[in-house]
């Protein structure tokens, strides 16, 4: 029996393994998402989640109105408060209602199928928007860099060979897709970005196969290695992007003139046509309403409005299409930006840099309803006043990973690093697959770095592949901080072995890094207590 | 134990300069490397060619009105003429107007004689973004873009004193909206973060530190009628203003009336009276000229030591670009070939690699029209000259840990291919006109076409930044030779050609393998670093 199978015959059986795990009853973990990252298999899933971008920073006290918060709201900001009158009402509550633009989301909402979270945000907000963008994509704390995304982290534990031996029959398409050219940080794994950046599905331009030299070890050599890479990607999954948008042939209608109604139109047809990709990012922007946020003695109308009907109407648009083709089961939606804007407004109908703001996650699986409070707003309110948060949006990445991914706290861990309170987001209906799916539950990709026990605690064993030349094997810690460098020599072909001792490192997730030639490849290992 | 990258600093340059050597300095302060320029620089020492590279560039003749046609004139200004001192009429006109003015810009990179000031204005607008989407007035993009022009090379701490007073930055970031009864703190916050102080680990001001450089900077507003930023001391917070720890506690104390204006100077003098300012655009200039990635070893022998000359030399900039450009670090093997080319750097180097000849400037119509073409190649790949993103500029020179890595992705790389290939193959034609690689021209400028071997050696010397191996180099040479195992084959079919140059089979023969072989060179990897 090869170790695998063996470890998966284990695992159903609910075998304890304590050798293995060092401790840990491995009947806990089941046939679990562990079992699965072990054995390198992706978690049985056809479940699909959308990430709408606002960008620029948006205000979500015009977006989401606290009704019962108005007088206090209409004396903070007089000259840009939505006339109470116009503001959207949501079935079942009188507390809060919606921009008078956001009819698509409004009737959404009634039908069940939009949740409000509250006041989102993290401790000690950033108001730089680049920094503020980073916290948001990587799911770092307010001070720590992270040099991964979290969908990215999600993305290398469900495929953790990615990119080598990819794509294969398992996984014959792109992990996550940003419709755009440029590929978002939140889709940055620990060795290379697990997404892939389109801007029109039918428009893949064949590159050149052919002769190539071995890229040097050098920055030049390093840029070399990167870029042939993307080449050979788009490639590899050019064809499977096509065929999925051909297979679509008739969509709902779209708004026009609305970006992100074009993006989401791509989106659907992708995910209608088959492709088992799992993330997908859109964005929209700016909604870096310093000034003329709205038109004035019309405040309902103006920058933000339009912004705000854009969003709304491509989101139900999107949803209306998914259902029409089928599969709106399989999707869920979520928006988020990188803060919201001061309580209190400035003289040029504007908004400052805030904090927290509300977030919408939208889809036929999704437990609808206002979830947190209103934002309570003072009788007087100062300049500098800020909304606190309710929710931490850890909270909801992590709730959204291990309700609709089915991802299980030991990997959510590993994604999240640390340990986020649980939000109901999706119907306890919903199952991991939603829909009759041909996704198996087998290895997926090639895999030329492993270590041996893992989860670890004293040391652990970590075997490779060589291709013969020159190896290269680090350790990173989960903020890519260099731990070790176990190998950097010439290595003859074949397998190799080496071991990684704990010299008192923190507990968490540790990242092998195996350079070899122009091959690289990222082995997760978890360090336990 | 923690390696390096490498260890070398900024002590001067001795070891050879030769090709190799111009080329990797050329493709780093220029656009391309235009055959001329490396003929004109060769035998030259490194002092002198970099003597000239920071040389400024004449000023040049503002741009026109092209865009006169069947459905549309200019009432106020006339066809050629220039529309910078014209005034505002409407959005369609503005439109038009600042198309023009992204496409004469682009056509400065593509005509940049030999001073780095073309590379200093990209690395200044990325710097100090706008976006002409926000601004919404040509005429004053183009007097922020005439600053940068006029600063490229010269005093930074006084461009930023110009930039805080520019018409179109007050517009852009609501400096002209930051009054003492409200308060816009959006520019002080950029002021700091984005183009001063930045967020480097030694950066410590304080969320009141913005908020009290927002005070110093209220009463500031924009005449529309002569594009000009005046300060209304009506409208000046005159409380004292305190700085924190990280400005020594600074006070600034009030001054009233017209003189509350020169706050800002004092407030300018604390900044760059900081450590941190010149070490933060000392490290942005690396970005820029050198590569991404600063470790320790890099910010204690070359970012510190420049700083120090950025610090010592009152802020100018050339003694720091000029310590740089002839360091040792500069020259190291391993700085050479990793800078991956920004999508301007690659369009306008494609065509300054190949010598595309575009309509002459008289040609206006025709000129824009190619120029605006080439703006847009570079557009859809996500870099639009006068509209980054935001105003942090292009992710590529901030964001950690891809920098220059976000410029390639698989939408974009295959569309850097595509321009390539169209450039060499059928090339792009408009209104009559058409730019492409004229295969014969270029060639016909390399010391010696009809040695197949030096003709591949020659063109990747000038085309690559790294080398490759004799096997690519055999690879690509028997493109030339169709396969055939013998040289002569291809050193008669270019003999033959020149001999008889109206021959068209003759011409044919040689395009056809000149063309695939070009195609390859600029579909291989390498040939999107620089």
């Amino acid at each position: 029996m090869r170790r695998r199978d063996f470890l998966r015959a284990a695992g159903t059986a609910g075998v304890m393994m304590p050798a293995l795990v060092n401790g840990y009853a491995f009947k806990a973990f089941g046939a679990s998402p562990l079992m699965s990252a072990l054995t390198a298999a992706p978690t049985e899933t056809d479940h699909v989640l959308v990430i709408i971008q606002m960008t620029g920073g948006n205000d979500g006290l015009n977006m989401v109105i606290p009704i019962d918060q108005y007088a206090n709201l209409a004396n903070a900001r007089a000259n840009i408060i939505i006339p109470q009158n116009k503001i959207l009402a949501l079935d079942g509550t009188s507390m809060t209602g919606l921009h008078p633009a956001m009819t698509g989301l409004q009737s959404l909402y009634n039908d069940g199928k939009l949740k409000v979270v509250q006041s989102v945000g993290y401790p000690q907000p950033n108001f730089s928007h680049f920094r503020a963008t980073d916290i948001w994509l990587t799911g770092a704390d307010s001070n720590v860099v992270l040099n991964t995304g979290w969908a990215g982290r999600y993305l290398s534990q469900e495929y953790t060979n990615y990119p080598i031996g990819y794509p294969n029959t398992i996984m014959p398409d792109p992990l996550a897709i940003q419709i755009g050219s440029t590929v978002s940080p939140a889709m940055q794994g620990p060795s290379v970005n697990m997404g892939l950046a389109i801007s029109d599905p039918n428009n893949f331009y064949n590159l050149i196969n052919g002769i190539q030299d071995t890229a040097p070890n050098t920055p030049a050599g390093k840029e070399l290695t990167y870029i042939r890479q993307v080449s050979q990607q788009t490639q590899e999954y050019g064809a499977v992007i096509k065929a999925a948008a051909a297979k679509v042939t008739k969509q709902a209608t779209y708004p026009t003139n609305n970006t992100l109604a074009d993006q989401l139109k791509i989106v659907a047809r992708l995910i209608a046509g088959g492709l088992k990709t799992r993330v997908y990012m859109v964005s929209i922007g700016s909604f870096d309403t310093h000034a003329a946020q709205v038109n004035n003695g019309a405040t309902e109308t103006g920058t933000h409005a339009n912004l705000l009907q854009k969003t709304s109407d491509a989101v139900k648009a999107f949803m209306d299409d998914m259902k029409g083709l089928g599969t709106s089961k399989r999707v869920m939606g979520m928006t988020f930006s990188e803060f919201g804007r001061r309580i209190k407004s400035n003289a040029s109908a504007g908004t400052d840099h805030g904090a927290a703001a509300p977030m919408f996650l939208f889809g036929d699986y999704i437990q609808s309803g206002v979830l947190g409070t209103s934002p309570a707003i003072g009788t007087t309110v100062g300049v500098n006043d800020n909304i606190p948060m309710q929710y931490d949006f850890r909270s909801v990445y992590a709730s959204v990973l291990k309700e609709w991914f089915c991802v299980s706290p030991d990997i959510l861990n590993n994604v999240m690093l640390n340990n986020f309170q649980e939000l109901p987001v999706i119907k306890d209906t919903a199952p991991c697959v939603s829909t009759n799916s041909d996704i198996l539950n087998a290895q997926a990709g090639k895999n030329l770095i492993n270590n041996y026990p893992n989860p670890f605690n004293g040391s652990t064993t970590i075997n490779f592949e060589s291709q013969g030349g020159h190896a290269l094997i680090q350790v990173f810690d989960s903020q890519g901080h260099l731990v070790r460098t176990l190998i950097d020599a010439v290595q003859e072909k074949g397998s190799h072995k080496v071991t990684f001792e704990n010299q008192g490192y923190v507990p968490g997730p540790y990242y092998a890094r195996l350079q070899n030639g122009s091959l690289q490849q990222v082995r997760t290992m978890m360090l336990v207590r | 134990m923690t390696t390096f990258r490498t260890l070398s600093g900024t002590a001067t340059y001795a070891g050879i300069f030769g090709n190799s050597e111009l080329v990797h300095l050329l493709k780093r302060s220029l656009f391309g490397v235009k055959q001329a320029d490396l003929l004109a620089f060769q035998g030259k020492s490194l002092i002198t060619v970099v003597d000239t590279l920071l040389t400024p560039a004449a000023t040049p003749a503002p741009p026109v009105n092209n865009y006169n046609d069947s459905n549309y004139t200019d009432a106020n200004v006339a066809a050629g003429q220039t529309w910078v001192n014209a005034p505002y009429t409407d959005g369609a006109t503005d439109s038009r107007r600042t198309t023009s003015l992204k496409a004469w810009w682009l056509g400065r990179m593509l005509n940049q004689q030999q001073s780095i000031e073309e590379k200093m204005v990209l690395f200044l607008h990325n710097h100090f973004s706008t976006q002409t989407a926000t601004i919404g007035d040509a005429r004053y993009e183009y007097k922020h873009n005439a600053l940068l022009r006029q600063y490229a090379l010269g005093n930074f701490k006084q461009l930023v004193k110009q930039i805080t007073l520019d018409p179109a930055m007050l517009r852009y970031l609501n400096g002209y909206q930051n009054v003492k009864t409200s308060p816009n703190e959006n520019y002080g916050r950029e002021l700091q973060e984005l183009f001063t102080i930045g967020k480097g680990p030694n950066s410590k001001y304080t969320e009141d530190d913005v908020k009290t450089v927002a005070k110093v900077l209220t009463g500031y507003n924009v005449n529309a009628a002569t594009i000009s930023s005046a300060f209304d001391a009506t409208r000046h917070d005159t409380t004292n203003k305190q700085f924190s720890a990280f400005y020594g506690n600074k006070l600034i104390t009030s001054k009233v009336n017209a003189a509350g204006a020169t706050e800002l100077d004092d407030m300018l003098d604390m900044i760059f009276a900081t450590n941190e300012c010149a070490l933060y655009i000392c490290r942005r200039l690396y970005r820029f000229f050198v590569y991404y990635i600063i470790d320790d070893a890099t910010e204690a022998n070359v970012i510190a030591p420049l700083a120090t000359i950025f610090r010592n030399n009152n802020y100018e900039i050339k003694p720091v670009l000029k310590a740089l450009l002839t360091s040792d670090h500069f020259f190291d093997r391993l700085n050479s070939g990793c800078m991956i080319k920004s999508p301007i750097d690659f369009h306008v180097g494609v065509c300054r690699d190949f010598g595309i000849v575009f309509p002459a400037d008289t040609d206006y119509v025709n000129a824009y029209y190619m120029w605006d073409y080439i703006r847009t190649q570079s557009a859809i790949i996500a870099q639009n000259i006068g509209d980054p993103p935001n105003v942090s500029g292009w992710a590529a020179y901030y964001q950690e840990p891809e920098y220059h890595e976000l410029w390639i992705n698989t939408d974009t790389l295959p569309k850097r291919n595509q321009f390539t290939d169209t450039m060499v193959a059928n090339g792009y034609t408009r209104n009559g006109k058409k730019i492409g690689i004229d295969v014969i021209a270029y060639t016909s400028t390399l010391p010696n076409p009809a040695d197949p071997n030096a003709l591949v050696s020659d063109v990747l010397a000038q085309l690559y930044a790294v080398t490759v191996s004799q096997q690519v180099k055999d690879f690509l040479k028997a493109i030339l030779l169709s396969s055939q195992l013998s040289d002569h084959y291809w050193s008669d079919a270019w003999n033959a050609y020149k001999s008889l140059p109206t021959d068209a089979i003759n011409k044919g023969t040689v395009i056809m393998r000149l063309t695939a072989f070009y195609k390859y060179i600029m579909d291989l990897s390498e040939y999107q670093l620089s």
